[in-house]
């Protein structure tokens, strides 16, 4: 029998929208880049890419945004959000601006910046809740061609399994500071959930489209029917 | 588990880069102009104690801002704040990473301290970006660290035709290599005298290995969309948000524009009305052009 590949609308206002493009297609989904209402017919699934949360909200709002793409989450629509694109599901935001908006989907308090600024951003490798990751969401990963990664973890993407460890890159990061129960933590860093899941929302505190493992993309596909 | 933590590793600094995609960053030099980019929409500001258009008035020697304006702008907005130093000055570079901006840009809007050396990007971990005329020059300076490429314009002019032109020749060179054959690649480093394992990464990719902004006289939304169009990622506005009428309205529109840049709806919409741009100089009648800082 042969599917349609999934249709992944990309919030594509301001982030690394290009760095999830890459990896969907490398899954065999299409993308579309959603920038105005219209932009999300048909989409089967969401990315909230990473980037600044406060342009986010900003732009989402002017571009009239937050009623028809909270309405698409609502339906219970697929949705992967990384970094700022986590920020923008959570229910609650501290360390953010007054006037800064979510689509308040996923019951967690995010804290902005939680790490520091830049200097404090780090990569690492993250064990993972075996019992959360089930073989059939493996995949192998990308070769993603970079130079000059001197000093970067390692990978050790040949071999892997279902829940080996993930590399995961924070940059700026925001911090889950509570969530609800129902609310699964996948990975945790540090004492505090990094990658969550709430039904058909996925969120992560790293940006899973910046290291070549697919598991966290793959994941959301899954979730599509 | 061990859990190993490692700082300002590459993928790290150009990771920070690649999240400021589609936005625009600021210059700003007083906690207040801070303010007024973030309510706009900016992604960062860069804290400096003069816009271009002023250091280019004022002349004399252009140096590192006083630490107590970053700080005081570091402490007036919640997005990144990065800061200038002189090409080849790694003792301000390492005073600014003391301060702990997120960025460092070594600058050619600033006096260059030295004729033959820029800074080693590699020794920081704080990201760096530097300015390019050309692909080689652009490659150089991610062959000493660079985690972002801005192409350099001519700043504090108001004047699109220089990052045009320079925004013209890396993307075409960048062509150019992308159908060029391994045996080429050799040639094609000696030409650009740019590293040879950089080039034969851009001739497999057909991109920069890092992002590439655009800077260098952006004063309206009409610029921030066509530098956007000819395969900008994001872009550096100087003096001309600040040196134009109504900054707090030109810079959200800016803003708007470079989100929407291929929406010439968008484009008219938020044009109308901005009040009177900076002013602009034409490039013959310039005493110093800033882009040929650098080597």
């Amino acid at each position: 029998m042969v599917t349609a590949a999934p249709n992944v609308g990309v919030l594509a206002l301001q982030g690394n929208v290009a760095a999830h493009v890459d990896k969907l297609a490398a899954l065999g989904a299409t993308t579309t880049s959603v920038r105005v209402p219209d932009d999300l017919v048909g989409v089967d699934a969401l990315v909230l890419p990473g980037g600044e949360s406060t342009t986010m909200s900003r732009l989402v709002e002017l571009a009239g945004l937050f009623e028809p793409l909270g309405d698409v989450l609502a339906a219970g629509t697929p949705v992967l959000g990384t970094c700022a694109g986590l920020i923008m599901l959570a229910t609650d935001v501290v360390d953010g601006r007054s006037d800064q908006r979510t689509f308040g989907v996923l019951s967690a308090t995010v804290r902005r910046n939680a790490y520091g600024r830049q200097n404090q951003s780090f990569e690492t490798r993250l064990a993972l809740r075996a019992e959360q990751w089930s073989p059939h969401s493996v995949e192998m990963p990308d070769a993603r061609g970079e130079s000059g990664t001197r000093g970067s973890v390692e990978d050790a993407d040949a071999d892997t399994s279902a829940a080996d460890a993930m590399t995961a890159v924070f940059i700026r990061a925001p911090r889950i500071e509570v969530c609800a129960d129902s609310v699964t933590a996948l990975a945790e860093f540090d004492g505090h959930p990094v990658l969550v899941e709430q039904g058909s929302i996925l969120g992560a505190t790293f940006h899973p489209e910046l290291t070549p493992d697919l598991r966290v993309h793959r994941r959301l596909l899954d979730k599509v029917h | 588990m061990s859990e190993v933590e490692r700082t300002g590793t590459s993928r790290v600094k150009r990771g920070l880069a690649e999240m400021l995609r589609g936005g625009v960053i600021m210059d700003v030099v007083t906690p207040d102009q801070a303010r007024i980019a973030e309510d706009a929409g900016a992604v960062a500001v860069m804290a400096l104690e003069r816009v271009p258009a002023d250091i280019r008035r004022d002349g004399g020697v252009a140096r590192m801002s006083d630490p107590a304006m970053i700080e005081g702008i570091q402490a007036a907005v919640t997005i990144p704040v990065m800061a200038k130093c002189r090409i080849g000055h790694f003792a301000e570079a390492q005073l600014l990473a003391a301060l702990n901006v997120d960025f460092i840009d070594e600058s050619e809007v600033l006096t260059p301290a030295d004729e033959t050396h820029h800074v080693d990007k590699f020794a920081f971990e704080t990201p760096f970006v530097c300015g390019a005329t050309n692909l080689g020059e652009a490659l150089r300076r991610i062959g000493e660290g660079a985690a972002m490429i801005r192409s350099k314009g001519e700043a504090g002019t108001g004047n699109i035709v220089e990052a045009v032109r320079h925004l013209r020749t890396i993307t075409s060179s960048i062509r150019e290599l992308a159908s060029a054959t391994p045996q080429e690649c050799y040639q094609l480093a000696k030409a650009h005298a740019a590293p040879l394992e950089l080039i034969q990464e851009v001739a497999s990719t057909g991109k920069l290995p890092v992002p590439m902004f655009c800077a260098g006289g952006i004063a309206t939304p009409a610029d921030a969309s066509l530098v956007m169009q000819l395969g900008a990622e994001a872009v550096f506005v100087g003096s001309g948000i600040f040196k134009s009428q109504q900054p707090a309205i030109m810079a959200a529109a800016i803003v708007e524009a470079t989100a929407h840049y291929a929406d010439p709806d968008v484009l008219a919409r938020v044009s109308r009305g901005l009040g009177d741009a900076m002013r602009g100089d034409e490039i013959d009648g310039l005493d110093v052009t800033f882009a040929e800082r650098g080597w």
